[in-house]
């Protein structure tokens, strides 16, 4: 059986590995690594752990939502307590540990530093520390479900007093303390990663990689890795003062006069809106660490497979930057109906109109780059074109929900999972799928079987639109989320049960279709076609050929299919206008 | 091949699962003074941006499909101009008109409070169950503590009955509205982040503890209308819910009439235990 990492070296010539070394054990190599590539594999398969989780609690949640007295696997008939536990868990689990890990620290340790002209990353020890800090905030996280009580119910927002009192529901107790320990052993762990990310792309860059010749994935990584550093301390601020006021008797965010379960809880003067503010100062600019990355590596993907460059390079770099900046502007459009000055919503209302215009640019840059150009359909580039499909489908109904008045309608009903689940699932999940066919030549040395993988892609596009398209009916209809069944005075709306079951249904699709991207994952690691030095035909330096020494870079990122008659395309490197 | 069903997908999605369910997939009839402007925004932002969706998903298809074939010399980038500069402008001039009829009907239903002849009701939230409270003949609720809480004995609320203004408050657990008048809704929880959703008319506002909030309505058409809890509150979360009833004005004196006649039968009843 040969080493996949190895035969991933053998392709890499100018990678970190390129020059002999003494044989470490084989912990030292693959488990307590310092190497970047072998980590960016580890928070990959990390989230490919936590994914597997998280699909199965939706599933079992699917499962009940449209057959509610079918018993499950692991609990029988279901109480609602463990639905809201599934919620809970689910949610943070893929927001968490799959969209922030895998686009994030994922895929910027696997290529990062080459696409730089670095041989590593600039701090590689704390990378190694981030990411098992990760496992361990992960591991920390599953054990609520075995606590006393199960997990906590009150949702990956967590609003107290729900979250803040022991007494308000079964997972409230020792399960809520364990879920916000978790979330803090996470924020240290990404603020590490984000700091180390951020060092190396100012300090390790190589002659000639100015600023304006990083390819668009640096920019979403510089951007994605600023956000992290600023909000995430924020959010480790907020489970602190929320662990205090569970145990040391403070009153951040519980009210006087508190009345919880026939006990008078509250003795300070708290508000839950304190949690709100700072959850969600957090938690917005949280979806654009999940998103922006993947937005990189879909303006470098269309480049490429449509042999041609980024159409508005600039614009698209400039754009990167306005959305992680208006990002931190914008937290109150989830708090229209919170109790927040009706004023402060208007206000929230306009920011967030306004960070539509740089994300509707870039929409308009990609189907630019793809206008007229010679599109190799590949499994990658297939993944990215459903992107920028589910990009747009989650991404109109981001205007409609910021504007108050009809959120007040909308708000923590369907339309609003629908919403975030195309963009934010959908479309992150989509380029990381394009991230892992378009580089796992650099961890397997061999290629994914394209057969399967456009089986995989058709598949999952399909089973995505009709898993979350109909959700936006459910919500204008009015039904809630987080609500286990529909029944009593909300039996109005158990005509849609139905709908719910046609959903449940096609998410059952849905993660059965990835069955078959883990089973050519496996298959291909040993069996997959070997890869060429550049399979892709790529400019950016992770496939560089040039075989020792520091690269010097001579030109942008995207210089496809502009030298007539010669090669179509050249590598920020390469020397001459016709490198072979 | 791939891309017909490309198409089929993005077109069917929505056709087949109605077919399977045959139920209705609109937003339940409007019964409220306001919500006739809401559901005419609704439509036309949803029509505004379903028509966005489709058109840029026409420009991905025609690109796929009228791709040059491989070997071909490329085309040179369309200008910056033609697709980008000019669309953006368009959508940012559509998203300005979003913003401003949108802030406007916002602004009239939150900036303004009610009107003073408005009725006032309170609505307390509690795990798991929606508690309407009516100021009776003065008009003036009375005072509630926490420590007087006792829903066994019949003061689910904490009315305070020192207080001469308790007395003649009426609690229900179901919202009673005479048709055609204001509402001014005072908003309260006693635990946990509640959020008083009623879709019918087109009103969602969390109840906070610790905060006094308001919100206000005009229901028109009389019926029965279902009260949801929308902010995950706890295991009860997806049966707290209640009934608004919307009454012609004069059922409405009748039924409280009724009620006031039930309260002062069980206040005479306490007297005589006492």
């Amino acid at each position: 059986m040969t080493d996949p990492l190895e035969s991933a070296q053998a392709i890499q010539h100018s990678g970190p590995n390129a020059e002999p070394r003494r044989r470490r054990s084989w912990i030292r190599r693959y488990i307590f690594t310092t190497d970047h590539r072998t980590i960016g594999i580890q928070y990959l398969l990390l989230a490919l752990i936590a994914v597997i989780i998280g699909a199965s609690l939706s599933l079992l949640m699917r499962l009940h939502l449209a057959w509610p007295d079918l018993p499950m696997p692991f609990w029988g008939v279901m109480k609602p307590e463990d639905y809201l536990a599934l919620v809970t868990m689910h949610g943070t689990l893929m927001v968490f540990f799959v969209l922030t890990t895998a686009p994030q620290s994922g895929f910027a340790n696997l290529v990062l530093p080459e696409q730089i002209g670095s041989r590593q990353m600039a701090l590689p020890l704390l990378n190694a520390a981030s990411f098992w800090l990760t496992v361990l905030s992960l591991l920390v996280l599953v054990s609520a479900f075995f606590m006393p009580g199960g997990a906590p119910i009150s949702g990956w927002t967590s609003y107290p007093p729900l979250s803040a009192i022991a007494a308000s529901g079964p997972g409230q107790a020792l399960g809520m303390d364990i879920w916000l320990v978790s979330i803090g052993i996470f924020c240290i762990a990404s603020t590490l990663a984000s700091v180390n990310m951020l060092t190396t792309i100012v300090a390790e860059r190589c002659e000639g990689m100015t600023l304006d010749r990083m390819p668009l994935t640096v920019w979403s990584w510089l951007v994605a890795s600023m956000i992290t550093v600023l909000v995430f301390s924020v959010l480790f601020a907020a489970a602190v003062l929320l662990l205090c006021d569970r145990h040391l008797g403070t009153a951040f965010f519980v009210p006087m006069g508190d009345l919880v379960n026939g006990q008078i809880v509250g003795h300070g003067d708290g508000t839950p809106l304190l949690w709100l503010h700072l959850f969600w100062f957090f938690g917005h600019p949280e979806v654009y660490i999940a998103i922006l990355p993947g937005m990189g590596i879909t303006s470098s993907l269309l480049a490429n497979f449509s042999r041609r460059p980024a159409l508005g390079y600039r614009l698209m770099a400039l754009t990167t930057v306005l959305i992680g900046l208006l990002g931190f502007l914008v937290w109150g459009h989830h708090m229209f109906v919170s109790g927040m000055n009706p004023y402060a919503g208007t206000a929230f209302a306009l920011t967030t109109m306004a960070i539509a215009v740089p994300s509707t640019a870039k929409v308009l840059s990609w189907i630019g780059t793809i206008w007229g150009g010679n599109l190799r359909l590949t499994t990658p580039m297939l993944f990215s074109l459903g992107f920028l499909s589910l990009f747009i489908a989650g991404g109109v109904t981001g205007p409609l929900l910021a504007l108050p008045i009809l959120d007040a309608y909308l708000h923590n009903t369907f339309f609003v999972v629908a919403h975030f689940h195309l963009i934010m699932a959908m479309a992150a999940i989509f380029s990381v799928f394009a991230g892992v066919y378009y580089w796992f030549p650099l961890m397997a040395g061999r290629q994914l079987h394209e057969g399967w993988g456009k089986v995989h892609f058709w598949l999952t596009f399909i089973a995505a639109y009709s898993t979350f398209f109909p959700m936006h009916l459910a919500g204008l209809a009015g039904e809630p989320r987080h609500y286990s069944q529909l029944s009593g005075g909300a039996a109005s709306m158990a005509a849609l049960i139905p709908l719910q079951r046609y959903i449940s249904i096609s998410a059952i699709v849905l993660v059965a279709a990835q069955l078959i991207f883990l089973t050519n994952l496996i298959w291909s690691v040993w069996h997959g076609k070997l890869s060429p030095a550049n399979p892709w035909q790529a400019t950016t330096l992770e496939w560089s050929t040039a075989s020792d020494g520091q690269p010097i870079v001579l030109r942008g990122p995207y210089d496809y299919g502009v030298h007539p008659g010669q090669s179509d395309f050249l590598p920020q490197d390469a020397l001459e206008p016709n490198p072979e | 091949m791939p891309l017909t069903i490309f198409l089929a997908v993005i077109a069917l999605c929505p056709g087949l699962s109605s077919l399977v369910s045959g139920s209705q997939f609109w937003m339940p009839p409007n019964a409220a003074l306001h919500g006739i402007a809401v559901d005419r925004l609704m439509r036309l932002n949803l029509t505004a941006l379903g028509t966005c969706f489709i058109i840029a998903h026409l420009l991905l298809l025609i690109s796929i499909l009228r791709r040059p074939r491989p070997g071909a010399s490329p085309k040179i980038l369309p200008s910056m101009w033609a697709m980008e500069v000019i669309p953006l402008t368009l959508l940012c001039l559509m998203y300005v008109w979003m913003a401003i009829t949108a802030q406007r009907l916002w602004a009239a239903n939150r900036f303004e409070g009610p009107s003073p002849a408005a009725m006032q009701v309170e609505v307390v939230g509690v795990q798991f169950q929606w508690y309407f409270r009516y100021p009776g003949e003065d008009a003036a609720f009375g005072g509630t503590r926490p420590e007087l809480v006792n829903a066994a004995a019949g003061n689910p609320l904490g009315l305070d009955r020192q207080d001469p203004h308790s007395a003649d408050d009426i609690v229900a657990s179901e919202l009673v509205l005479p048709a055609g008048r204001e509402v001014d809704v005072t908003l309260r929880a006693h635990d946990v982040i509640h959020g008083f959703f009623v879709p019918a008319m087109r009103l969602k506002q969390n109840a906070v503890p610790g905060m006094v909030l308001h919100v206000h309505f005009t229901p028109e058409l009389p019926g029965e209308y279902p009260i949801l809890c929308s902010q995950v509150c706890g295991l009860g979360h997806a049966r707290m819910q209640a009934k608004l009833r919307v009454l012609p004005r004069g059922d409405y004196a009748l039924w409280l009439a009724a009620r006031e006649a039930k309260l002062h039968a069980i206040q005479a009843a306490r007297v005589k235990a006492q």
